[in-house]
Order: C-alpha cells, then sequence, then structure tokens
C-alpha cells in the first residue's frame, strides 16, 4: 500500500492542445467569418490580441437519441412548499412543463451560442491564413545564415555527438588486423612447432621456451588497443548555402492635403495590416516607407504611421524615390520587390502620365507584384483611370483596388495577397 | 482519547502534509470503518491542467477528438469568466487509485479531498459489485494507451478526417453500445492487443460470408430465409461492429474502442448518488475523527463544514439555481440516514425497514455500498425521514392533461409512490430511449430497420434523432429506418439515406432534410 504522491505542476498544460487544434480546424469556417468581422470593427492599434468566438449551438452539437417533449412524464422534485396531493399546476408559459428540459437533454436550454476565447496567435493565423506574397522567388544571396548543412563524408574529428559508430569501429578493426598480422604470424609458426615437437622425449627445455615465446607473442597481441583515438570518426557535415527569399517591400502613402483625416485612417489601417502580415510570415523582410505630398521622404515606421506633414500632390516623386532606392539598395538578382501604393487617386493634371511611364517603363520590369489601394468614397479618379491602362499590360504583376470603407479593408487586403493555387 | 497536536494549520499545505494526511485518513478508514481500497497515487496539478484532464472526460490519456477541444474551450471560457469553479479533484477508477489535487485547494480543502476521493471514492470502485463486474481497474490505463496509439495509427495511415468522422458517428452511439443484462468481460490491454490483428481477419471473414448472397433458388419463398438478426439487438455499437457490410476492419476496431470505454463509463452513471453519496459521508466522517483526534485545528474543521455545506447544498425545485437533484445531498442524507436507522430507530423506520433497523450500522452501509445501484438503492433505503427532509414531491406531466398534477408528497400515503418515482428516475434504461436493432433486409436493399419502443407515450427528440440517424447511415452504409413504435404500431417513421433523411409520421405528413 505505497502512496504516491506525483507534483504534476511543473508538467506541460497544453495535453489538450491537439483537441484545440482539431476544434478550431472543424469550425474554421465559422471563426474565419467571426475573424473577418473583428477586423474591419477594430481600430488600428488594436490588431494584436485574441478575440471572442461564438459559434451556433446547434452547429457544434453532438446529437444522441434522447427524449423529447410530449407524452406522460413523472418527476421527482424538491423542496416542496404549498402543495398537497391532487393540486393541479398550470403548466408553466413556453410549454416545457414541469418533466420538459431536465431528462437525458445534455443540449440545455439556456445558451443559444458556444463562445469561447481564440487567443492572439490564433487570430492572426486566421487573419492571414491563406495569404502570401505573390511571385516570390528563390534568388541566390550572400546572406551568411542562408545555408543548410548536408552530410558530406567523414572526417577524423569533430564533437561527440557526430561520432560515427560504425565508421570508428571498422578503423579499429583494421588497424588491429594490420598490427597483429606479424604476431599472429609468429603465434602461428610457434604453434605449429609445438605441435611437431609433441612427440619427442627430449625437447623439453625447447618446449617451454616455445611455450614463453607464445606467452609473450600473446601478450602483444592482447596490448593492441582495442579502439585508438586515431580510429574515431565524426559524420562530416557541409555547409551548402541556400538561394533564399529575401523581400523588400515599398508602402507608399499619400499624404496631401486632399486626404482627409478619414481617408488617410483607411490607408494607415491597410498599411497596419500589410505590415503585420509581413512581419509575422517572413522572417526576413525589408519595409521601406514612403510618404508623399507634392515632395516624397523616405520615413521610419514610427513617422510613416503618425506623422502629420501634409502638402499638395504630386504623386510621380514617390515613384521616383522608389526607383532610387531600387537603385541603390535592393539589386533584382536578389531581392524581391514589392510595393503597395494607397492614394485617394488626386494627383496633379500633368503628373499622372508621367507616372503611367514611370511604373511601366522603370518599376514594374524591376518587380514582383505592385498593388494599388485607391481610398475613395466617390468617383474613380484621374491615377486610377491611368493606372487602369496598366493593368492589362501586367495581369499578373499589377493589381488595383478600390476601398470605401473599413469594412472593405481585410476583403480587399485579402484579395490583393490570396495565395493563388499554382 | 488523548489529543495530539495538528498536522499543519492555516490555510498553506506541503507535500509532506499531504501524506501524513493520507497516513492518518487511511489507518482511521482502515481500522474503524474497514474501508478497502486501492493503493492511492494522489497527483498535484495546475487549473490549467485539471482543465486539461476535465476535457478527456476524466481519462488521464485520451485520444484525440475535436469533441474534447470543445469541451476544453467551454470549460476555460467559464472559468476565466467566473461563471464556474473547477472541482477539487478528478479520481480515475484505475489500480493504483489516481487522484487529481489542485493546487490552489487550501490546506482544508486537500484533506477534504484526500478522505473524499482516495478512500470514499476509491474504496467504492474497490467494492461496488457493477464497478467490479464491468470494468478491471488494473487494467484500463493500458487499455485506453493502446487506443490512444491505435488511433492514431489509423489517423496517420487513412488521414485524419475520416478517423473523426468515424469517431464523432460512433460517439453519437455510445450510449447504445452496452449490454445491459449481460456482463462483459473485463477489459484487456494485452489481451486487446494480442487478439486484435487475429480478429480483424476473423471478422472481415465472416461478415463476408454473411453478404454472400448468391441465392441457387430463385423460387424460394420469404419466410424460408432466417430472420436477421434472428432476436432484436439493444447493443447498436456492437452489431454494427461485427455485421456492418462495408466497414474496414480497422474501423470495425475503432468502433469496438469506443464501445469498450462506453462499458468503462457504464457504472459510474448508474452510480452517482450511491458513490458521490459515499464518499461524501466519509469525508464527514473522517474529518470529523481527524478533529477529534486533534489533528485538524479548530479554524481548519470550520472552514470544513462550511466547504461541506456547499457540497451538500440542494436548490429547491423553484430556485433560479435549481438543475435537478443534487447526487451529493441525496446520496449523504441517505447514508447517514442508514446510520441513524441503524443507531437510533424509530417505529416508523422499523415498520418500513424491519430487515435492517437497529443492525450493525457499519455492516448495512458497506452491503448496501457493494451490492446496489442507485435505482435499487433509492427504491431500498429511501427512507421517510429524508423524504421528509428534502420535501420531495413527484408530478405528472401528461400532455393529454391540461395541467401538471401533483401526485404525491412527503405525507403517509405518498413516501412510497415519491420512493418508486424517484428511483426510476435513476433507472437507466427509463432515461434513454429504448432502441434496438429490429431487422437486416438481407435479401432487399441490405437496409438496417431500428425500433424504438415509446414508454408512455414520450417522443424521440426529432432533430437530435434524424442527426444521429445520419451517423448510423454512415456506419452502416446502406439506408437506415427507425421505427417509433407507439402501442404495436409505429407512430414515426424515420428513414435516412444517401441524400436526406425524412419523418413519415403516423398522420402521412412528411418532414424531410438534405443531408
Amino acid at each position: 500500500m505505497a502512496l504516491q504522491i506525483i507534483d504534476r505542476r511543473q508538467q506541460g498544460k497544453q495535453k489538450s492542445a491537439v483537441n484545440r487544434q482539431r476544434f478550431l480546424k472543424r469550425f474554421r469556417k465559422h471563426i474565419k467569418e467571426a475573424v473577418t468581422d473583428a477586423v474591419s470593427k477594430r481600430s488600428i492599434t488594436d490588431m494584436d490580441r485574441g478575440e471572442e468566438i461564438s459559434i451556433p449551438k446547434k452547429d457544434i452539437s453532438e446529437p444522441i437519441f434522447h427524449h423529447g417533449r410530449g407524452g406522460s412524464q413523472r418527476r421527482v422534485l424538491p423542496g416542496n412548499k404549498e402543495f398537497i396531493r391532487g393540486d393541479r399546476i398550470d403548466r408553466p408559459k413556453g410549454g416545457s412543463g414541469g418533466g420538459g428540459g431536465g431528462k437525458a437533454s445534455n443540449q440545455g436550454e439556456g445558451m443559444d451560442e458556444f463562445v469561447f476565447e481564440l487567443n492572439q496567435q490564433e487570430f492572426l493565423d486566421f487573419v492571414f491564413e491563406d495569404l502570401e506574397l505573390p511571385n516570390l522567388v528563390r534568388k541566390q544571396l550572400k546572406d551568411s545564415d542562408a545555408y543548410k548543412l548536408i552530410k558530406g563524408g567523414y572526417t577524423s574529428d569533430g564533437i561527440p555527438a557526430r561520432l560515427n559508430v560504425v565508421q570508428s569501429l571498422r578503423g579499429a578493426k583494421a588497424r588491429r588486423i594490420a598490427l597483429g598480422g606479424a604476431i599472429r604470424r609468429e603465434i602461428r609458426a610457434l604453434e605449429e612447432e609445438l605441435e611437431s615437437l609433441e612427440d619427442e622425449a627430449d625437447a623439453d627445455e625447447r618446449r617451454s621456451e616455445i611455450t614463453n615465446k607464445l606467452d609473450r607473442a600473446r601478450r602483444r597481441l592482447n596490448q593492441i588497443p582495442f579502439l585508438d583515438d586515431f580510429d574515431l570518426r565524426y559524420n562530416n557535415m557541409i555547409r551548402e548555402p541556400t538561394p533564399t527569399t529575401s523581400a523588400v517591400m515599398f508602402c507608399l502613402m499619400d499624404v496631401s492635403g486632399s486626404m482627409t483625416q478619414d481617408i488617410k485612417d483607411l490607408a494607415k489601417r491597410f498599411f497596419v495590416l500589410l505590415h503585420m502580415f509581413l512581419k509575422r510570415h517572413y522572417s526576413k523582410i525589408d519595409v521601406v516607407f514612403i510618404r508623399h505630398h507634392t515632395k516624397a521622404d523616405e520615413v521610419d515606421e514610427q513617422e510613416f504611421f503618425y506623422s502629420r506633414e501634409t502638402g499638395g500632390t504630386v504623386v510621380s516623386s514617390a515613384l521616383e524615390l522608389m526607383k532610387t532606392i531600387i537603385e541603390e539598395r535592393y539589386p533584382t538578382d536578389s531581392w524581391n520587390i514589392y510595393a503597395a501604393q494607397a492614394s485617394d487617386g488626386e494627383n496633379w493634371a500633368d503628373d499622372s502620365p508621367r507616372c503611367r511611364d514611370l511604373l511601366v517603363k522603370s518599376l514594374l520590369p524591376l518587380v514582383q507584384y505592385y498593388a494599388y489601394v485607391e481610398i475613395n468614397a466617390r468617383q474613380q479618379q484621374e491615377l486610377w483611370n491611368t493606372y487602369s491602362e496598366i493593368t492589362d499590360l501586367f495581369p499578373t504583376q499589377f493589381a488595383m483596388k478600390t476601398v470605401n470603407s473599413a469594412a472593405d479593408i481585410f476583403p480587399v487586403f485579402h484579395e490583393l495577397f490570396e495565395r493563388k493555387s499554382t | 482519547m488523548k489529543k495530539r497536536e495538528p498536522i499543519l494549520e492555516g490555510s498553506e499545505w506541503t507535500i509532506d502534509a499531504l501524506a501524513e494526511f493520507e497516513e492518518e485518513i487511511g489507518r482511521i478508514a482502515a481500522e474503524r470503518y474497514r474501508l478497502d481500497t486501492y493503493p492511492n497515487q494522489i497527483e498535484i496539478i495546475s487549473a490549467d491542467q485539471m482543465m486539461d484532464a476535465y476535457s478527456s472526460v476524466g481519462m488521464p490519456v485520451g485520444y484525440h477528438h475535436w469533441s474534447f477541444g470543445k469541451q476544453f474551450l467551454s470549460t476555460e471560457q467559464r472559468y476565466r469568466k467566473g461563471q464556474i469553479g473547477l472541482a477539487y479533484e478528478l479520481v480515475i477508477n484505475s489500480n493504483p487509485c489516481i487522484s487529481y489535487l489542485m493546487e490552489e485547494n487550501s490546506l482544508t480543502l486537500q484533506a477534504l479531498v484526500i478522505a473524499h476521493a482516495c478512500f470514499g471514492h476509491n474504496s467504492f470502485f474497490k467494492g461496488n459489485y457493477l464497478f467490479r463486474e464491468w470494468t478491471d481497474a488494473s487494467a484500463i490505463i493500458n487499455y485506453i494507451l493502446f487506443a490512444r496509439n491505435y488511433i492514431s495509427d489509423c489517423e496517420e495511415r487513412h488521414g485524419v478526417d475520416v478517423v473523426e468522422a468515424l469517431l464523432d458517428s460512433c460517439h453519437a452511439l455510445m450510449n447504445l453500445g452496452v449490454d445491459q443484462f449481460r456482463r462483459p468481460r473485463p477489459i484487456s490491454a494485452a489481451e486487446e492487443e494480442r487478439r486484435q490483428k487475429e480478429r480483424e481477419d476473423y471478422v472481415q471473414q465472416n461478415v463476408n460470408d454473411l453478404w454472400r448472397t448468391i441465392p441457387k433458388k430463385k423460387e424460394k419463398k420469404e419466410e424460408e430465409f432466417p430472420r436477421f438478426p434472428s432476436e432484436p439487438q439493444e447493443n447498436l455499437l456492437y452489431f454494427i461492429e461485427k455485421s456492418a457490410p462495408l466497414l474496414e476492419p480497422w474501423e470495425r476496431e475503432i468502433v469496438r474502442i469506443v464501445r469498450k470505454i462506453a462499458l468503462y463509463f457504464y457504472p459510474q452513471r448508474q452510480t452517482k448518488v450511491m458513490n458521490e453519496g459515499w464518499a461524501t459521508f466519509w469525508h464527514y466522517n473522517l474529518m470529523n475523527d481527524l478533529y477529534d483526534e486533534g489533528l485538524i485545528g479548530e479554524g481548519n474543521i470550520l472552514e470544513f463544514l462550511q466547504s461541506h455545506t456547499g457540497v451538500i447544498y440542494q436548490p429547491e425545485y423553484d430556485s433560479p439555481y435549481f438543475s435537478g437533484i443534487n447526487p451529493y445531498t441525496l446520496g449523504f442524507a441517505m447514508f447517514s440516514d442508514i446510520r441513524r436507522i441503524c443507531e437510533e430507530p424509530t417505529d416508523e423506520d422499523r415498520r418500513f425497514f424491519p430487515d435492517w433497523a437497529g443492525s450493525d450500522w457499519l455492516d448495512t452501509v458497506h452491503h448496501a455500498m457493494a451490492n446496489y445501484k442507485d435505482e435499487s438503492f433509492i427504491l431500498q433505503f429511501l427512507s421517510p425521514t429524508v423524504i421528509r427532509s428534502l420535501k420531495l414531491f413527484s408530478i405528472l406531466d401528461d400532455d393529454s392533461d391540461s395541467a401538471i398534477q401533483v401526485t404525491a408528497i412527503h405525507d403517509d400515503e405518498g413516501y412510497l409512490r415519491v420512493r418508486e418515482e424517484l428511483a426510476s428516475q435513476y433507472n437507466i434504461s427509463q432515461q434513454d430511449p429504448d432502441i434496438q436493432v429490429w431487422e437486416v433486409a438481407l435479401r432487399g436493399d441490405r437496409s438496417l430497420t431500428l425500433r424504438h419502443t415509446q414508454r408512455d407515450r414520450i417522443q424521440l427528440d426529432e432533430d437530435d434523432a434524424k442527426e444521429v440517424l445520419k451517423h448510423v447511415h454512415h456506419l452502416w452504409r446502406f439506408d437506415v429506418h427507425l421505427e417509433s413504435m407507439q402501442d404495436e404500431t409505429v407512430a414515426q417513421n424515420y428513414h435516412c439515406n444517401e441524400e436526406k433523411v425524412w419523418i413519415d409520421s403516423a398522420d402521412g405528413s412528411k418532414k424531410s432534410e438534405k443531408s
């Protein structure tokens, strides 16, 4: 009768993790809807947390055969106060009656929704599920940590973990054979002689001499070490550089006077989403923030999202700057280049054709994908019309969408970066 | 008796104190009360781990299934929102008997839980006839491990989705996986594993024979063919495992696993009141004994009494907190009253219980624990005193009557009726609808017909019944019918084929729905 007390508190608590994942997978459609809904409702600084999801009870129930209502049901209840035998009680409204719900019905009547909490990690998984940067290709890069280890023969020194037992023992055996050859030959000769001397009576002296020699020879044979440092072999690993997917995303935002606070907010929402998506899915990615009015500047994240500077509109200035930065810092043979541009579509009249030329001649040949989002509650503008011509020239590389309200952002974002089946 | 020093006071506990409590309680339980138990294994776990344990319905290692994830999420949500507290303990019917104790329990609660689970439940598992006959405490952990590995193997070989769909269907029929009137052989993991391969081959062969229908003489008349199954079968899962025509061997094995696990839980479903009542009765006595010996301090015994009162709280039928009869309350009241009737019987008690009123109380409670299940326990031992103290009354809710009728209350004419009706409320065959395998159209479309016998005109819940029928179809893979019988006539006829499930009612109306 030995008592055992086991303290399990330090052990993992995620025993149910698999079951939880199974559950999320099974109800992915419901969860996806709820997540999409939540993304468009949240403020832009509030994307990074979990969400409460509810699913209709009936979709989630596990049915079993059980009794329904009706018929003649008997029941015993506690806490009688005023009843005596033969009393008649009116049925409570709703027809459930005294005997309705209780028995065998594990689908309780109270809640219609199954509610649970999706944690932040799971939430973002759902938000960015099925999204990717289009046309991403592997490009050779002299980046030092981009290699993988492959096996390449054996070496005579290395760390114990890589010790190759078979090779080491094989080497040891060969060495033992080689070193012991002469001694074994000697032993054989002595043994033969000893045998031939067995019948002769007066060879005692010779016999003991041979026995001594044999003993010595055998001792020498035993002294050959079974395993020597010299025998040890280690698996050799070779670093093979691998092409990596390195990418840079240009975020181009219009901050001109025509962009009202609301429009800017929508643009920022779009970029926040984009930024989170990139950070989450691509470990090595550069993001270049460019904001422009009549003049374009490269800015940092903080300024991009929070600065209030404003002015007129010359869109081409941003494109020029992007071109310069690509030439200076991002050679196309080692970088995947992406760009996302958000604007209200208003532009200096003469500037739009210039933008088109810049895009068609200089930028689009360099980039993998260029997404343009026009944020505008009214008619499509100048820039939209000009850009429309480009879509036909570069159907896979260039995409454009309009956004009119916060609720559009996520669907548009999703369309732009949807994983295309290949 | 000489008073001893308390083992520990205050609310913080230590591992050493737990061990000491276990030893002292064990000493009293064995010497004074003859409680016979499996060795104890106490595991200290955190709240998160407790929720893990909850979600696998009390199995220490479960196979993976989304429904356990659902359980976990809902427990987690409600716990975080403070809608529910977690149980202080969870105990597994195994040898050694595993009890999970929550780390946030106070010292008093840990002592209470040790008395309740490690000695109360433990001795019940070891002593009650249902557990002795239906489960094998020493084999269950190994069997569940075997099941888990087998199912995860299947997932690897056949895909998670296929296995999941199969488990869904089996779970829907879990309550129909028991032969109520036949005793099974206890589970043994080693045996199962050894025979599993063998079974795969033979079963498939037999099934093939069953379906080898090459009619030699076409003019043979219907009735010359034997009916299949020859008698109605109540164990639907067993029937499917052995006779479903198109199941693969591994699918049959999974059906079997679910059936075996249902079997393991079957005694628990039938002994809720007794099991909890027994454990509560003993923790109450054992804690008081510890206090009398001085091993528990004044403060701690007061805390214990408060917890104990909470455990046996019974809301009245019209209270918003009412959710049925609290098994702890009923069981505790009954066991305590058995002791009272033995020690100080009144005339009324002697009239109701001539056989044992005034006998040795310890013998009587042990006898009750070992040889009864909830239904028979209530029928035999529910005393007028308990009926009065809980103010039980019984009602009749007949849909042909405009009002609910009170049929008996806690008075002389009422005791017997209340007792009978309360007992039948705990009868599994009254709680679950009576559904049996009726016939397989061996020579026709291979359809399977189930038959539901309505009791007191109580019908099946239609929506759920239709869903379950889809699951039966998923396993049987030919058309499935369910006849719901009211007094020898078919009241509703459920049908399920590849596309849809629908009901023909006696009045000729049709309700259908895509499947």
